[in-house]
């Protein structure tokens, strides 16, 4: 059973923050995701750093470039997992590009994160058509494909929800990942779609920041996904864990205010 | 009617190269110009409009121009020079452009965008907006905006917009980004021009099919002079679509040999190179399986040569297969190679070809003397030069020419 699913149980909400592995350093992204994990973030996503972001908006490029000039490598991304590790068994999720794992080879960077409690993978430019290549690994070494779902996916939902071991993540704005104010998917709409099609928590993110737009997306989905908040506060605070804590306290509560039954 | 495209699988693969490496949100896009270009290849009303535009808007046929004097000056095989320099705006790239414009308008789209090293695809993609009345926006690394600024200005003459992209190294690589990012974020009104035969299927396959006609040309045109097949096609490889191009008639034919030339920037070994083939390994980038310049974790490398239209740290994914089948060779110029080159074609034939263009020629130059007089070569000018008059200028210290 999918670790990742366990999360999931009793119709529990998820806040799901993410930072960039590296951003500013492998100590800092250390301290931050155990902070993260303190707040009461469900799953922490971890971004491994690829020097063409496409998906990504300025503030997750910035990070990144931010990660390379600290040193990040991609065995310098397992190594801080291994270090959380010691201290906490958060679910984690890496976000990267399918040339990093396909580099580093398929068996063995899922090896890896089986080893080291890494429960699953979005790799934004590794769509359904192209999956295929990695999931004889992922599903060998117990690691979730978490599949990307976008306002344009229409007819394509069944096709794509297919090997939602995990959970699935909807992207709820067109073009690159940065905070906005409106959200250009019916909601309401895409999640009654997939609820036909798949019993896979659905999470929603691209764009999220404040307790508020959190709340009401959780209304609708089983979690939240907030990066570049996030990421932004990392960039403007010298000393971020403490900073991202007590933003993670706020939307996990917003968040669970949405429970059913709360 | 175009004859189907041999090399192009219906798994979207050249060997293992190719397929569609984007994020979903584009996904349904790239369903849909599938669908239409797939129509298109036995559309007779498209193929018309089509070949009407290639004629009486483009100047095509492009001349085969049999260069005496570079023949006779370096002793060996027959060279040819297929003209694409003396199509409307002045290089190859309008062939691809007005095969995907007329797409773009049969998928409804009102809104062009492109990436450009150079400036010639920018060119070609704003004068086919012109054309259409579309709105138009090019994506051109801040880099290769001052290098080749005059090109900046004709796309902007055009009625273009001009968007310089700062991230990276502000070069071609770059420019792709920011595009992939503009047409995931209006994937409704806007139509993604690719100028190369690279990025996510159906591209490679589409392009090569646009560009194809320079080489269904030549064949003719060197059977009625020679009355047989060429020997050797050389051309340069950026992304590779003026190549795919000039092959695509003779890929099916081993008695023709066939050159790709890349730019080996101040050489293969200085490490400031866009030689893929030679020092590349296989990724995923761009939305495609090919052959990258990468580190061992898979980041993608600075590249560097004089011409911005070559410095692409990726090629196509139908050369790689060519590559890696060994159909097809792929060799290295450098910076200070075609530069000479640029001087001797306009001093021997009187031709001021692009600076990309003249990667092929100084391998000619290399090729020809090593083949018997009765050989031929097809050495493709995928551009005019005078867009790079002035850095050939400053790279020989000529001051005040801008
Ligand atoms: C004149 C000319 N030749 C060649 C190229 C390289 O592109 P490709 O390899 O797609 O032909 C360019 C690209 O800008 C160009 O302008």
């Amino acid at each position: 059973m999918s670790k990742l699913r366990d999360v999931f149980q009793n119709g529990h909400k998820a806040f799901i923050p993410f930072v960039t592995a590296g951003d500013p350093s492998a100590d800092s992204t250390v301290s931050q995701v155990l902070a993260l994990a303190d707040a009461g973030a469900d799953i922490v996503e971890l971004g491994v750093p690829f020097s063409d972001p496409i998906a990504d908006g300025p503030v997750i490029q910035a990070a990144g470039l931010r990660a390379f000039a600290g040193g990040i490598t991609v065995n310098g991304v397992f190594a801080i997992v291994a270090k959380i590790r010691e201290r906490s068994q958060v679910p984690l999720v890496f976000l990267t590009y399918a040339n990093i794992p396909f580099k580093y080879g398929y068996d063995k960077f899922t090896a890896r994160c089986e080893e080291l409690g890494v429960y699953g993978l979005v790799i934004p430019d590794l769509p359904a058509e192209e999956a295929g290549e990695i999931l004889p690994y992922t599903e060998k070494h117990h690691v979730d494909l978490i599949p990307l779902i976008s306002p344009t996916s229409g007819p394509r939902l069944p096709k794509l929800v297919k090997h939602a071991t995990g959970f699935i993540y909807i992207v709820s704005a067109l073009g690159v990942t940065g905070q906005r104010d409106g959200f250009s998917v019916n909601l309401p709409e895409l999640i009654q779609q997939l609820r036909q099609v798949t019993d896979a928590p659905l999470c929603i993110g691209f764009g999220v920041h404040t307790p508020a737009q959190a709340e009401t997306l959780a209304k609708e989905a089983d979690g939240v996904i907030v990066g570049s908040a996030i990421v932004q506060m990392v960039a403007d605070n010298p000393d971020p864990a403490p900073v991202i804590g007590a933003y993670t306290k706020q939307m996990v509560a917003a968040v669970q205010a949405a429970q059913v039954g709360n | 009617m175009l004859k189907d495209n041999q090399t192009a699988k219906q798994d979207n693969r050249f060997g293992e190269f190719g397929g569609q490496y984007v994020p979903e949100t584009l996904m349904a896009e790239l369903d849909k110009l599938t669908q239409a270009f797939e129509a298109c290849k036995t559309d007779p009303a498209f193929q018309k409009e089509f070949h009407d535009l290639l004629n009486n808007y483009a100047n095509r046929p492009s001349l085969l121009y049999y260069a005496k004097n570079m023949t006779e000056d370096l002793g060996g095989a027959k060279i040819y020079l297929k003209r694409e320099d003396l199509n409307h705006t002045g290089a190859h790239k309008i062939n691809n452009v007005l095969g995907q414009v007329l797409l773009a308008k049969k998928l409804g789209k009102t809104r062009l965008i492109a990436e450009t090293g150079a400036g010639q695809h920018g060119v070609a993609t704003a004068t086919a907006a012109a054309l259409f009345g579309m709105d138009c926006e090019i994506f051109m690394g801040k880099e290769d905006t001052e290098r080749q600024r005059l090109n900046v200005y004709r796309m902007e003459l055009l009625g273009a917009k001009v968007r310089p992209i700062t991230s990276g190294q502000g070069l071609l690589k770059d420019a792709v980004n920011a595009a992939l990012q503009d047409w995931a974020a209006h994937p409704d009104d806007t139509y993604y021009l690719i100028g190369s035969a690279m990025g996510p299927a159906p591209y490679p396959a589409m392009v090569k099919e646009f560009q194809s006609v320079i080489s269904k040309e030549s064949k003719q045109q060197i059977q009625a002079v020679e009355g047989k097949l060429p020997d050797a096609i050389v051309a340069c490889v950026g992304g590779g679509s003026n190549a795919i191009g000039s092959f695509a008639e003779y890929i099916d034919d081993p008695r023709v040999k066939l050159y790709g030339v890349e730019a080996a920037g101040k050489g293969i070994h200085s490490g400031k190179t866009a030689a893929t083939m030679e020092l590349g390994t296989p990724g995923i980038f761009h939305g495609m399986k090919s052959v990258f310049l990468q580190n061992d974790e898979g980041q993608i490398d600075k590249v560097y040569t004089i011409s911005a239209g070559l410095d692409y740290p990726g090629i196509g994914p139908e050369h790689a297969a060519l590559a890696a089948s060994g159909r097809a060779t792929y060799v290295g110029i450098t910076d200070d190679e075609a530069v000479a080159a640029f001087e001797y074609i306009a001093k021997e034939e009187g031709i001021i070809a692009a600076i990309e263009s003249c990667h092929a020629v100084a391998y000619v130059q290399k090729l020809a003397p090593t083949m018997p007089k009765d050989a031929t070569i097809i050495c493709t000018l995928s551009g005019r030069g005078d867009k790079d008059v002035a850095s050939i200028a400053k790279y020989r210290g000529v001051e005040g020419i801008e």
